[in-house]
């Protein structure tokens, strides 16, 4: 279902806004419409939707409008022209009453740069969206030290915020969002500014927590590895609009423009890219029922010196290998149940290529990558895993 | 060459409007000012001198630090040693009266400034016009509108001190980084919870450091109100001046030196403790 719907959305930033849409209207580059109007396009023409529990990334260089489009969906940018809707209510026509309560209960937000309030304690940071529903001081300390003991900051609660570790201060700021308990999580770079081995395990917190409170989540990132690493779905921003959306394998192995392919050329494809991005498909393979002599012509016809053995619900029986197929073959034998070797390497359609290559190495033949039902979904061999590496382009006819 | 405008005969125009036709306003002020100023200087006076030294000090010591209150206590009873302790009190009312009036009016209207950029706009050229005029200028409409005495004594002071206020509450608004401003707007907190809650708290250093020197420019207007009958330590100083009597206008000027030390060294010590906590 989706929980956000973005729908035609601009936002110009200047005095005279129409002019702008006029000219983007005619395709004019933002640069230009900057020289001739001296309006700055911050977005134009963005259209996407948001799942429920969804973590959904916006990405681009600096500039590209990103924290434009996620102050659009609480409104601390008020877009020009377009529509924001959430839950099925237009918020780009919201009065400020409506406004202040999607803020106070739907939607909370995490900083790039913290902004906690620097007067005030660890706690009644964490409790400020509470106070301000006017939520009585009892109630309210109490909820809010639940939250601080959620994000792991219990003993802490009465430090005031510049005596914490840059990490520690983003938890607070990631627990004031919570306290509210909003829906929607907005972060702006939240963990860009936290050291590279601190923004990892706050990556993986994230993922943790998430996997508990199920939130959907707006994500903003000029990280390509880490909007792999926490984005169900990555939107792609340059300029003021989105160039492509999709799962970071699509943006990965399927780039829409140049400029994506630019963006995503140095990500390390290793964590990124799965068996499934980069397995052929299963062919030839050959059935329980077959035969030797089957197996054997089939070797032949594809210059292979193995097979992979399926049942007729099309499981992964097995392998057999082109010397125990002779052989059979020789001695007349028309059973192939005796020749197959169950003991074959298999990954599932999702484990990362990082931990597929110890595997590939290490085995003769190549690895069967199976379903949930063990049925056979594909075939990895070193060549293409290493190429998908390198250009990302698995391919399954 | 072109004739002269007449700057001067409408600013009398102006003067003489007002003097008819706010006539009743200005009672009114006068007697707020009159119980004001009256009431601090009796309830100062009620006490006996050498009581008021030891609570002075013993308080000075609470907000601010020991040494500070032994250099009070030590100018407090030099102040009374030299017969200026009367004359002191009615400053000291006059100061606070007219610190009162500037923060009133001045707090308010530098955070409407700090908030609106139109109010900006109209209040500097004003703060640097009443800032840049000198303060003898600001006698003559008091003494037309309040007549003789500490009122108009006090008017004029006000508006001498004000502009400070006005300034410093303005900036330590706009100082407060945007990012907590539009953390604040981001959890739905309304236009009045983000001023107390985040703004002011967070501008207090500043808006202290405009109400030291709204103190500090009271006291500098002391001796030039008392030219208007403002009475205190000014006409002390005044009548040392015009009867060429060095040793009462030292002793005048010592104790008005003396209690702006204090004030000062008081609300510094105040912002002082309150940086600390930000
Ligand atoms: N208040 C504003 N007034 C005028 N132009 C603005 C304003 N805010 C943003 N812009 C412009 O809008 C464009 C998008 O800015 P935005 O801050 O959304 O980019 P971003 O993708 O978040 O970049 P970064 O990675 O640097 O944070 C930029 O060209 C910026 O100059
Ligand atoms: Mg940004």
């Amino acid at each position: 279902m989706s929980k956000i719907i973005v729908k035609n959305l601009a936002k110009i930033f200047g005095e005279h806004p129409e002019k702008a849409l006029k000219l983007l209207k005619e395709d004019f580059s933002k640069d230009k419409i900057l020289k001739k109007t001296g309006q700055t396009v911050g977005l134009f023409d963005i259209n996407f939707s948001v799942n429920e529990g969804e973590i959904f990334v916006l990405m681009g260089l600096s500039g590209s409008g990103k924290s434009t489009m996620l102050r659009c969906i609480n409104r601390l940018i008020e877009p020009t022209s377009g529509t924001i809707t959430i839950d099925g209510e237009d918020i780009t026509s919201a009065e400020p009453g409506i406004i202040r309560e999607l803020r106070r209960k739907k939607v909370g937000m995490v900083f790039q740069r913290f902004a906690l309030f620097p007067h005030r304690t660890v706690l009644d940071n964490v409790a400020y969206g509470l106070e301000v529903q006017g939520i009585s001081k009892a109630q309210r300390r109490e909820k809010a030290m639940q939250i601080v003991e959620t994000v792991g900051l219990k003993g802490w609660e009465n430090s005031m915020p510049d005596q914490l570790s840059g990490g520690m201060q983003q938890r607070v700021g990631l627990a004031r969002a919570l306290a509210n308990n909003p829906d929607i999580l907005l972060m702006d770079e939240a963990f860009s500014a936290l050291d590279p081995l601190i923004r990892k395990s706050m990556q993986d917190e994230l993922l943790s927590l998430q996997s508990a409170l199920n939130k959907t989540i707006i994500f903003v990132t000029h990280d390509l590895d880490e909007a792999m690493k926490i984005g169900d779905r990555i939107a792609l921003m340059n300029d003021g609009t989105i160039v492509q959306i999709g799962t970071a394998e699509e943006i990965l192995t399927n780039p829409a423009n140049d400029y994506v392919e630019k963006f995503v050329e140095d990500v390390d494809r290793t964590k990124v890219l799965t068996a499934e991005g980069v397995m052929k498909a299963p062919d030839p393979v050959v059935f329980l029922k077959d035969g030797p002599r089957v197996a054997l012509r089939l070797m032949k016809e594809h210059g292979i010196s193995s097979i992979f053995v399926i049942t007729r619900e099309r499981r992964l029986a097995g392998i057999v290998i082109a010397e125990d197929a002779l052989q059979a073959a020789k001695e007349q034998k028309e059973e192939l149940k005796a020749l197959v070797i169950e003991d074959v390497p298999k990954v599932s359609l999702d484990t990362p290529l990082i931990d597929i290559i110890p595997t590939i190495a290490e085995t003769q033949f190549p690895v069967a990558v199976v379903r949930d039902d063990h049925t056979l979904a594909g075939i990895l061999v070193k060549g293409a895993v290493l190429g998908g590496m390198v250009r990302g382009g698995g391919n399954v006819d | 060459m072109l004739t002269k405008l007449p700057i001067g005969l409408w600013v009398e125009w102006i003067v003489d409007w007002a003097q008819i036709y706010l006539a009743w306003l200005f009672d009114i002020i006068t007697k707020i000012i009159e119980v004001l100023v009256s009431s601090i200087e009796t309830v100062f006076l009620a006490v006996p001198p050498l009581i008021i030294i030891i609570l002075m000090f013993i308080l000075v010591w609470f907000v601010a630090n020991r040494k500070i209150a032994i250099g009070t206590a030590i100018g407090l009873y030099l102040i009374y040693n030299m017969r200026l302790w009367e004359s002191s009190i009615e400053t000291l009312a006059l100061v606070l009266a007219s610190t009162a009036l500037a923060l009133l009016l001045g707090i308010p209207l530098g955070i409407l400034s700090a908030r609106s950029d139109l109010t900006h706009k109209l209040i500097m050229p004003l703060l640097d016009f009443m800032q840049t005029m000198p303060a003898f200028v600001y006698l003559i409409p008091a003494v037309l509108f309040f007549g003789l005495g500490q009122v108009p004594g006090l008017f004029a002071t006000v508006v001498f001190a004000m502009p400070p206020t006005i300034r410093l509450t303005g900036l330590g608004i706009r100082q407060v980084p945007v990012e907590l401003v539009e953390a604040s707007d981001a959890f739905g907190a309304t236009e009045w919870q983000k001023l107390t809650r985040v703004q002011i708290p967070l501008a207090l250093p500043t808006i202290m450091a405009g109400i030291n020197q709204c103190i500090m420019l009271s006291l500098s207007m002391v001796v030039i109100a008392a030219m208007i009958g403002a009475g205190g330590l000014g006409t002390e100083v005044l009548a040392g001046i015009s009867r060429l009597d060095i040793a009462k206008g030292f002793e005048g000027g010592l104790a008005i030196v003396i209690m702006a030390v204090i004030l000062d060294r008081v609300t510094q010590s105040l912002s002082e403790k309150r940086k600390i906590k930000i």
